[in-house]
């Protein structure tokens, strides 16, 4: 009996442990996801309102032995409330795809809607953007890196702090909802002061680091909009890079839905 | 051509407009040029054809806009000089044109081009463009087309109306030429339904509209037949077949659409053309038929990133079908076409696309091609192609190309 009662207690005592540590580490996983949250919408929130953008880019692709090869484009953008944003490139070098326009409207988890207009053609075509995981233009940018910044496509957890350069950061792990995207997680170091990205580590379909992206020279834009004028993505598996630089930007050009017009295409300059 | 337009009161308007309001910062020069040689397989069933065809291209656009870009006019002639082929050394203005847009109009007036259609093997519903056929036998190159265009873009959608004033007949190859059947086609003296003949004026109409995961577009069109019929008949002076076209008058109502689903690209063009029937010879009293369905139905599907690396397969197969027997330009009555798309998305933008159109009803007959192109430096590109042509039966079309298989290397400049 007393044999049987002292097991009992004994079992309802490890039960209980066993029960306060899980749900201390619970709670504990809970606050990192709710800090990681809190981090992305911080995030988020520094760069809301910013309305339309328009910018002349180089893009240098290096291989791994360090050839260079350099694309010139235009980026115009239009901030989408509640959905991801509308953006149009335009390819002004190489000489051959010169004219080239690629419209692009980002989704939180459906597909983006994109289109690529091909002026030797004179034809709009619609391209299925399902798998948001190929390199956009031979570069090291897939697709879904050039897509805009939406909470609804990641889950977050919070997973230290670090310094970048001399830079505080916050260190948030973000996992794509979208079963289509071409990573399992990505690290993202969040600087603690104005909450833009100072550096991406992206880990591929087996978990192994295939990318890093920095960040840097950022410059302020209407007060409040920081800007990186280079983000740099480095492949680690193959040693090839690209650097994305900002030549020129500027906010509030005017820009408006109907200039984000897959039937106006062919008149993109 | 060239002078019999630029004589109108159009380019005069055009001209002024351009004199007032343009000035150095609004102007930009571009285009391409290219040099390129053919190799052709077999020996030609004409002795006078050779195995060899060298020819340059140029192809410079110029370009002004003005009221902040509002206004443009865009200038594109294109020359060709060819080696042996006489009718393929030529020159052709293929857009000469003013614009004016507003956030919900456009309007054109002059030369220009437009591309209607989803598909890729055929394009049924594209008819405003005359076919450039000496310049590739996939009917890629179009003839510049004179117009007038609104266009208005709302919600839903773009509405299009054109008035087309001036027809522009189809190019053939000269006998020494290649990639031709071995008749004389009699450019000189074309058949027309219309006694208005070349200055018939056409009509058109088009709604184009884009929801979600949808491409929507209806056409239709009334006027002269971009595709002519061929008039058989006997040159005494040299003893040869001479085809004469004959452009006949039509109305045709158009569909094209284009579904995303999953990462499929579903795509359907169907057309349906009514001929008038007026002025026909006597030569194609049964061959031209009073109406005629077509259509084209198909997938493209694509693999990012094969087998965890860089390249990417694309897969296209399409159907074509035709109501009308076999003419000389009606290939596609009961075929299948199946092509492979491999991008390598390398700095270079390399592509190759291989594919075989094969007719369902004839083992023997089908039309093989490759094209493939990459960068060499920021300016250069090289670009191979090829076709290659079967048919055993005297009454295929494609039986007069049987021994026109060749291989392409062009060198491409782009400034």
């Amino acid at each position: 009996m007393s044999a049987s009662h002292r097991f009992n207690f004994g079992l309802r005592q490890v039960l209980l442990t066993i029960l306060i540590v899980s749900c201390s580490a619970f709670t504990g996983v809970m606050a990192n996801e709710q800090r990681g949250m809190e981090i992305a919408e911080l995030r988020k929130a520094a760069d809301t309102g910013w309305g339309d953008t328009e910018a002349a880019m180089l893009m240098i692709l290096r291989n791994a032995q360090g050839q260079e090869s350099v694309r010139e484009i235009r980026f115009r953008s239009l901030e989408v409330i509640d959905d991801g944003d509308k953006a149009l490139t335009i390819f002004d070098r190489p000489r051959d795809v010169s004219g080239t326009a690629f419209l692009s409207f980002s989704k939180a988890l459906e597909p983006d809607l994109q289109w690529i207009y091909l002026p030797a053609l004179r034809r709009v075509k619609r391209i299925n953007s399902k798998n948001k995981s190929g390199p956009f233009m031979g570069s090291e940018f897939a697709f879904e890196d050039m897509t805009s910044f939406e909470l609804e496509k990641y889950s977050f957890k919070y997973v230290g702090e670090d310094s970048i350069d001399g830079r505080a950061a916050f260190m948030v792990e973000q996992v794509p909802l979208d079963r289509n995207s071409g990573y399992t997680r990505q690290v993202v170091w969040v600087d603690q002061e104005h909450h833009y990205v100072l550096k991406i580590d992206f880990y591929d379909r087996k978990d192994a680091l295939l990318k890093t992206l920095l960040l840097e020279d950022y410059r302020l834009y209407k007060d409040k909009f920081w800007r990186a004028h280079s983000s740099e993505m480095m492949n680690v598996q193959t040693e090839k890079s690209t650097q994305l630089i900002i030549d020129s930007i500027e906010f509030g050009v005017g820009l408006e839905d109907a200039d984000f017009d897959s039937n106006k295409l062919r008149n993109v300059r | 051509m060239i002078q019999q337009l630029s004589g109108t009161t159009l380019w005069c308007l055009i001209t002024l407009m351009f004199a007032s309001h343009i000035n150095a910062q609004e102007f930009e020069l571009g285009g391409e040029a290219g040099i390129e040689q053919r190799y052709f397989l077999e020996d030609a069933l004409l002795p006078d054809q050779e195995r060899t065809q060298g020819s340059i291209y140029l192809q410079p656009e110029f370009f002004f806009n003005w009221n902040d870009g509002d206004d443009r006019l865009v200038i594109k002639p294109f020359t060709r000089l060819d080696q042996h082929d006489s009718e393929r050394s030529h020159a052709d203005l293929r857009e000469f044109h003013w614009l004016h847009q507003s956030r919900d109009w456009e309007f054109v007036a002059g030369i220009s081009k437009v591309f209607w259609g989803q598909t890729e093997s055929l394009h049924l519903v594209d008819i405003i463009n005359q076919t450039d056929y000496v310049e590739a036998v996939d009917g890629e190159d179009k003839l510049g087309q004179p117009m007038l265009n609104f266009s208005y873009f709302s919600n839903y959608g773009r509405f299009s109306a054109f008035v087309l004033p001036y027809f522009r007949e189809r190019t053939f190859a000269s006998l020494d030429g290649r990639v031709t059947p071995p008749f004389i086609f009699d450019t000189d003296n074309p058949l027309y339904a219309s006694s208005s003949e070349e200055n018939n004026i056409d009509y058109a109409l088009r709604w184009q509209y884009t929801s979600g995961d949808w491409e929507l577009g209806f056409s239709y069109f009334a006027g002269t037949n971009r595709d002519p019929y061929l008039a058989e008949g006997f040159d005494p002076e040299t003893n040869r077949l001479v085809l004469q076209p004959y452009y006949s008058q039509i109305q045709q109502v158009g569909i094209d659409v284009l579904a995303v689903v999953d990462a499929w690209l579903f795509k359907v063009e169907g057309i349906y053309r009514q001929d008038e029937e007026e002025n026909v010879p006597l030569a194609l009293q049964d061959v031209v038929v009073d109406t005629f369905f077509a259509a084209v139905v198909g997938f493209e599907y694509t693999s990012v990133g094969i087998f965890d690396s860089q390249y990417d397969l694309g897969w296209l197969v399409e159907y074509q079908f035709d109501e009308r027997d076999q003419t000389a330009f009606v290939f596609g009555q009961n075929d299948l076409m199946i092509g492979l798309r491999f991008i390598v998305n390398d700095i270079d933008g390399t592509e190759v696309l291989i594919g075989l159109v094969q007719d369902l009803e004839d083992s023997g007959s089908y039309t093989g091609f490759l094209e493939a192109s990459s960068r060499i430096t920021d300016q250069w590109r090289w670009k191979l192609d090829g076709y290659f042509f079967a048919s055993e039966q005297l009454v295929d079309p494609l039986y007069f190309l049987r021994r026109e298989d060749f291989v392409q290397f062009t060198l491409e400049y782009y400034f």
